[in-house]
């Protein structure tokens, strides 16, 4: 009888290699489509030309390029700042009632998609919303608060939808952390805040740095939230390759904005990384 | 034992915190809940009376109606691809070792990172070149991509808890290799699979991005009609649907929570 080496590696293997290619022919054609001519008028595109990445140094947007790094920044320092005492209470908390409904108010959210909830926070931070009634009722405020279609309304809305991810991703990291390490420190005489600040703080380094990273990555691809709580005033790149996309029909432009887009990512959590480097190398 | 003042000090500060961010991240969800019985046409707080003329509407509506099958037809048809593609990865990579094998996971997991306009994008202009019309096919093939990352480490942290002397037993008893993958594996990952799978189908059912770039008119998916709504009327339909998609995920989620351990699945136990 002969017996397989490698049983079912051929019928197991293709279905997968066959979705990578395709993700990689789409994104080969991201990468094609920013370095054509646009036809105006048409979906066809025409030859070879850089002149789409040299359009981007116009001010116009080189501003939402900058908008949306410091968009980035800002929704990722948040996230870990809100999500770390929460993903701390996740963990360690013993009850498990209260560990359920942390899981899934953090949870849920991450589920909902990003126009209900960019949604809801439009209902909260409208002119005629939950805020303005409420401070208007209690005459705190004689005008409406303008909070839509401003930065820092992009920066709560981005915060919240990126808050459970990182929250999620730190306690993946705190719950690694052998408790042992505290105990010792405790019977060392340490009182509690510092051998939270000496001890499990450090050692949750390396969720930190994921976490950051993610938040960084998730608010770059954000579309909803900056198009719906930014009307237009607050643009991120998203908004951008859509709108020459759809509006102008400009796809090799949307498609070198996208492709500059990445780069920028990228290399912004590997400077990240390696600025953070010496929080990820802890432990024994 | 009293704890030193320090310690009690930041315990309450800690719960203090913790209360206020869970706060912030159910405010949201509350208001919409209140704006959606609102019976006025405009937002007001607190409403003046009571209604459930929005959620009538919700299932009145046509596109939302439209968007919904065409959302169910893609979520089925994605996640069970997606889940049948990721999980004969996922024993692949864990049991074999060929060549370029780290490229394909990493191209596998890349669409966790690669922005979701930027793969809507590819797409689209992937289907224009190949002249494939916008139909359901480059919605559902795009809804795989995008959720596949999902099914290949559910089931390959599934794979890694795998005790192999269980297989081994079976094999060592004559079974033959496709017997031990039916009767002892598969069985063993049935939590992974599962999990892996109802987190793409979720993922896939509230994608909205790349399926803005993807879909036409004929093909729109809920969140795309929704995302329309919005733009186009300023009534509390949408918080009524939002009602009920909170409702929905949580309910969905809790029971997850109760019998598949959310803990367990999202790696947030505590260990050691």
């Amino acid at each position: 009888m002969k017996t397989q080496r490698r049983p079912f590696f051929g019928l197991f293997a293709t279905p997968g290699v066959l979705v990578a290619l395709l993700f990689a022919g789409a994104m080969v054609m991201v990468l094609q489509f920013s370095v054509r001519l646009q036809i105006p008028g048409s979906l066809d595109v025409g030859g070879f030309t850089f002149r789409n990445f040299t359009a981007m140094l116009h001010p116009l947007y080189a501003r939402v390029f900058l908008d949306t790094l410091w968009l980035c920044v800002l929704t990722a320092v948040f996230s870990l700042v809100l999500g770390y005492p929460l993903a701390y209470a996740l963990v360690r908390s013993r009850r498990v009632a209260v560990k359920s409904a942390i899981l899934i108010i953090t949870v849920t959210p991450l589920f909902l998609g990003e126009v209900v909830r960019t949604y809801s926070w439009v209902v909260v931070l409208g002119n005629n919303g939950f805020i303005n009634s409420l401070l208007l009722d209690f005459q705190v405020i004689a005008q409406p608060l303008r909070i839509l279609f401003t930065l820092t309304g992009v920066t709560i809305v981005l915060v919240h939808v990126t808050l459970p991810v990182v929250t999620i991703m730190l306690a993946a990291a705190i719950a690694h952390i052998d408790t042992a390490y505290e105990k010792a420190a405790e019977s060392l005489g340490a009182r509690p805040v510092r051998v939270f600040f000496t001890v499990t703080l450090p050692l949750s380094g390396p969720g930190i740095v994921a976490g950051l990273a993610t938040a960084f990555a998730w608010t770059f691809s954000a579309f909803a939230t900056p198009q719906l709580i930014g009307g237009g005033k607050v643009n991120m790149i998203s908004n951008l390759v859509y709108q020459l996309g759809f509006g102008n029909f400009n796809f090799p432009f949307a498609a070198s904005l996208s492709v500059a887009g990445l780069a920028l990512t990228f290399a912004s959590i590997a400077v990240l990384r390696l600025a953070l480097r010496p929080l990820e190398k802890v432990g024994p | 034992m009293a704890q030193p003042r320090s310690g009690r000090l930041l315990f309450w500060c800690g719960r203090l915190v913790v209360v206020a961010v869970l706060g912030f991240m159910i405010l949201p969800a509350v208001v919409v809940g209140i704006a959606a019985f609102n019976a006025k046409a405009l937002l007001s707080f607190p409403p003046q009376q009571l209604s459930l003329r929005w959620f009538v509407n919700v299932f009145t509506y046509e596109d939302f109606q439209v968007g919904f099958r065409n959302g169910l037809l893609v979520t089925v048809a994605a996640s069970s691809i997606a889940l049948v593609t990721g999980a004969a990865f996922a024993f692949v990579l864990d049991r074999y070792t060929f060549n370029a094998k780290r490229v394909v996971e990493g191209l596998l997991l890349a669409p966790l990172v690669v922005p979701h306009f930027t793969v809507g994008l590819g797409f689209l202009i992937l289907a224009a070149q190949i002249d494939m019309s916008r139909g359901y096919g480059v919605v559902i093939l795009a809804h795989v991509v995008l959720v596949l990352p999902f099914v290949l480490r559910s089931v390959q942290i599934s794979l890694s808890n795998l005790n192999p002397k269980l297989e081994l037993a079976a094999a060592s008893l004559g079974a033959r290799p496709g017997r031990v993958l039916l009767t002892v594996t598969a069985p063993l990952l049935l939590p992974g699979l599962f999990s892996g799978w109802l987190f793409a189908a979720i993922l896939s059912f509230n994608e909205f991005t790349a399926s803005l770039f993807v879909t036409s008119q004929q093909t729109q998916t809920l969140p795309v009609a929704m995302y329309n709504y919005v733009r186009e009327y300023a009534d509390p339909t949408m918080a009524a649907l939002s009602v009920l998609y909170i409702v929905a995920t949580a309910t969905l989620l809790a029971v997850a929570n109760r019998y598949l351990g959310l803990g367990k699945v999202l790696n947030v136990e505590h260990t050691r």
